[in-house]
């Protein structure tokens, strides 16, 4: 690779101080595209784990009555409906401790259930891969215990992934604006320098260069500022994403999933710079042979 | 590519040239010239001789009429096919045109690595031919260090680096004394012996009637075309040289006689001895 980065060019395009911005363009863009990357892959693992953690379990809640001692009774009936329900793996009743613990973001620490009337909840967990009707679950609850719902966190996860792939398509929308902003970068700079060579390239084609030649040239240059860039990018780019995670990782688990990026990810996340060098060289390629296809 | 039905290296039929919409520069042109002819284009400035030259190297598209260049119609030659072609034509420009960041090496090695020739074939052929030239102690020098006849020689150089078949010059003389001016004539005549047509556009009629080539005559945009002269002066006589340059330019041309060029840049060919070109520049 550095033998071909040191090939002799015909054109002084590395003294083009028109061209000298471009690495720093391309780094500025890359260092966009990591983070558009990085957090559009980790919302990916986020909705996957959450999808993987969900699906397959339910909750069944039975709000109090006037009379506490009713509780008790709906409770065992609920338990009987559910133990003989064969879609069903295991069922856990909530404790009012854990009940009161997942209240208290919103009511605030509570001293005992005495003081406010607590639903009873129900965990429960399907065998892998069953297919439990929640509705005919709910109506079955319904008939036996009064005041009982069934909640198969679907409406919840579904509203969550819409979410999230609605960040996802903004996240693959600032890429794809980043790439077209590379391009537009590139053809201005080979404009400019096929404007600065005009002389040059004259001579060239006066003595038999083919057009692929001169734009070979370009390319190569073109190559090395988006390498150059795209990696100054990347290390601006890296450290930006541990300081987040570092953040995140700061902050309660309840409030903010768990963020980070698997082994692959980190792959493609350092792709990018290939992937912007390529579309440099690709551009200015293109321009070149377009431009001088104008020419005699 | 197509071919048109003779063996005339350049044949123009009723060609006209016009800037934008001024007026034509070039008017209802018709001339041919046999492969391994020698002429000489003259005229008055602004005759229109560097934009005959221009339509020859394929630097320019006529307005009007047919061009017609080693056989091969250009009107109907794509042009991804012209690349070829102009590598067959050599061209000294009136002001050079050598691009001043690379080396005379580099400069001169161009036509040969836009052919895509090998790094040691280059290498090879590049420094005979500037040794040739007597350029051997300036390789690496760039062109904006170099004297005018220096720049010349380096320009000449990379016009024949490929053996072209068609060698154009224009004014090659305009910027040397008379001396360097005989010398050129002489390296081209040479080049004409081995096999190479050769145009030259000149306004030093001296050299013209002294070496009494073909001419192609311009006036106004019309070309007239006239055969060889007899020569009608001695070297010394024409360009009125001192003694002493009349004994030296006397003595290279004895040895343009008795060494002429050689054949290149075969992959099993060279120069020539280097000394030999010495004595003509």
């Amino acid at each position: 690779m550095f033998k071909f980065f040191a090939r002799r060019s015909d054109l002084p395009l590395d003294r083009d101080a028109h061209s000298q911005f471009l690495p720093w363009l391309i780094a500025f863009m890359v260092f966009l595209a990591v983070l558009a990357m990085a957090g559009m892959l980790m919302l990916n693992a986020v909705a996957e784990r959450w999808d993987q953690g969900v699906t397959g379990t339910l909750t069944v809640q039975i709000a109090p009555s006037e009379d506490p001692s009713e509780d008790d009774i709906r409770l065992r009936n609920a338990l009987t409906i559910l133990a003989s329900t064969k879609a069903i793996d295991r069922y856990e009743v909530m404790s009012d401790a854990r009940v009161l613990k997942l209240l208290e973001p919103w009511l605030g620490g509570i001293a005992n259930s005495d003081e406010l009337p607590l639903p009873r909840l129900i965990d429960v967990e399907l065998h892998s891969g069953a297919d439990l009707d929640a509705a005919q679950l709910t109506e079955r609850l319904a008939a036996r215990v009064p005041g009982s719902s069934v909640d198969d966190h679907r409406v919840w996860l579904e509203r969550l992934v819409s979410l999230i792939r609605t960040v996802q398509t903004l996240a693959t929308m600032v890429l794809f604006f980043i790439a077209m902003a590379t391009v537009g970068t590139v053809i201005f700079t080979t404009r400019t320098g096929l404007a600065i060579h005009r002389e040059a390239i004259e001579v060239l084609h006066l003595i038999g260069a083919q057009d692929s030649y001169i734009a070979r040239q370009f390319a190569r240059r073109a190559l090395a500022l988006g390498l150059t860039g795209g990696l100054l990018g990347l290390v601006l780019g890296i450290p930006t994403l541990m300081a987040i995670g570092y953040l995140v990782g700061r902050m309660d688990g309840f409030l903010l999933p768990s963020l980070h990026l698997a082994g692959y990810h980190w792959i493609l996340v350092g792709l990018l710079p290939v992937g912007v060098a390529l579309i440099a060289m690709i551009t200015a390629r293109t321009t070149v042979l377009r431009s001088l296809a104008k020419m005699l | 590519m197509a071919a048109a039905s003779d063996d005339a290296i350049i044949r123009f039929e009723n060609v006209g040239l016009r800037y934008g919409l001024g007026p034509e520069v070039l008017k209802d042109v018709n001339f041919e010239l046999a492969k391994g002819s020698f002429h000489f284009l003259i005229g008055e400035s602004g005759a229109g001789k560097s934009s005959l030259l221009k339509l020859i190297y394929l630097a320019l598209k006529p307005s009007r009429g047919l061009i017609s260049l080693f056989g091969h119609d250009i009107a109907v030659t794509s042009r991804h096919q012209l690349p070829a072609l102009r590598r067959r034509v050599g061209v000294v420009f009136q002001e050079f045109r050598l691009l001043n960041h690379l080396s005379a090496f580099d400069n001169v090695a161009l036509p040969l690595r836009v052919a895509g020739a090998k790094e040691n074939l280059v290498k090879k052929h590049v420094t005979e031919l500037l040794t040739w030239v007597g350029l051997q102690s300036h390789m690496e020098a760039r062109p904006p260090t170099l004297s005018g006849g220096q720049q010349q020689r380096v320009s000449i150089a990379r016009a024949i680096i490929a053996r072209p078949r068609l060698l154009l010059a224009d004014e090659p003389t305009g910027n040397v004394d008379d001396v360097m001016g005989f010398r050129l004539m002489h390296l081209f005549e040479e080049l004409n012996r081995l096999g190479t047509t050769v145009v030259i556009a000149t306004h030093n009629m001296q050299v013209v009637e002294r070496l009494g080539h073909g001419r192609l005559l311009l006036d106004d945009g019309n070309l007239t075309v006239k055969p060889p002269q007899p020569k009608k002066e001695t070297v010394a006589a024409a360009s009125r040289l001192s003694k002493g340059e009349e004994d030296a330019l006397a003595a290279a041309e004895q040895a343009a006689i008795a060494d002429p060029f050689g054949d290149f840049p075969d992959e099993n060919e060279t120069f020539g001895d280097p000394a030999s070109l010495g004595n003509y520049l």
